[in-house]
């Protein structure tokens, strides 16, 4: 596999490296609740899944194979269904990034005096 | 359906789970509105590369534009159609009402719990 395979890869890769840190930095609890996260994805990803393979059917769009890996789940590109996986758990770490940030939270600081008594 | 009709359909439908199906309000929230901020500048710029390198191609049947790839114009903005943006906006609201909505839940079966606790003590 050369290089351009690895293109829709490298975009979900870029995702994650953007919000995972916000996980230590804000200190969230987003990770320790994985059936309340795996559960969300299922329940806002699947619509979604299910539109993108009827769409992908239909021809509404395609999906170039010299730019993503060879392995195909329905027709679909393996990133394809990673995507539905990634963006909402990228939305959730987002959005409880900005609950913390509003609370006061600062990222990377240890830990409010507050807490910490 | 076109790509269009579907995609402004999925706006409705993610706005009148979160009003009044789920009831989680969240697009009443500056959370959710500062998270969507930041989320659909990197879905520009995320989705850009998917659509301006082509990695996801378009018919031109399907969308308001022609299905040629261009930066800006012909229905198109950072290379993707439109109609991107509104499936992301679905596909980012669903999420964060799923999330707002289990966690409200599991906090109510945890006070009602609490609550059986204590009369059972």
């Amino acid at each position: 596999m050369s290089l351009p395979h690895w293109s829709y890869v490298a975009m979900l890769a870029f995702c994650l490296a953007g919000t995972l840190p916000l996980v230590p930095a804000f200190r969230l609890r987003v990770l320790r609740q994985p059936r309340r996260l795996l559960l969300t994805i299922a329940l806002a990803g699947t619509p979604f899944l299910v539109w993108d393979l009827w769409a992908t059917h239909v021809g509404h769009w395609w999906f170039d194979e010299e730019q993503t890996l060879p392995w195909r789940v329905a027709g679909l590109p393996l990133e394809e269904i990673g995507f539905f996986v990634v963006i909402p758990l990228v939305s959730v770490l987002t959005l409880e990034g900005v609950r913390a940030a509003r609370r006061g939270v600062r990222p990377g600081a240890p830990r409010r005096r507050k807490e910490a008594r | 359906m076109t790509y269009t009709a579907l995609a402004a359909t999925c706006v409705v439908l993610a706005v009148v789970l979160d009003r009044w199906v789920a009831r989680t309000r969240v697009t009443s929230t500056g959370d959710w509105w500062a998270a969507y901020a930041i989320i659909v500048f990197f879905q520009l710029l995320t989705n850009g590369w998917l659509t301006g390198r082509g990695i996801v191609r378009y018919s031109g049947d399907a969308i308001l534009g022609s299905g040629e790839i261009r930066f800006i114009g012909d229905g198109r903005l950072v290379f993707a159609p439109v109609e991107d943006l509104m499936f992301g906006f679905g596909l980012v609201l669903c999420s964060v009402v799923a999330w707002t909505w289990l966690g409200r839940r599991e906090a109510r079966d945890q006070s009602h719990n609490e609550a059986r606790d204590e009369v059972g003590a």
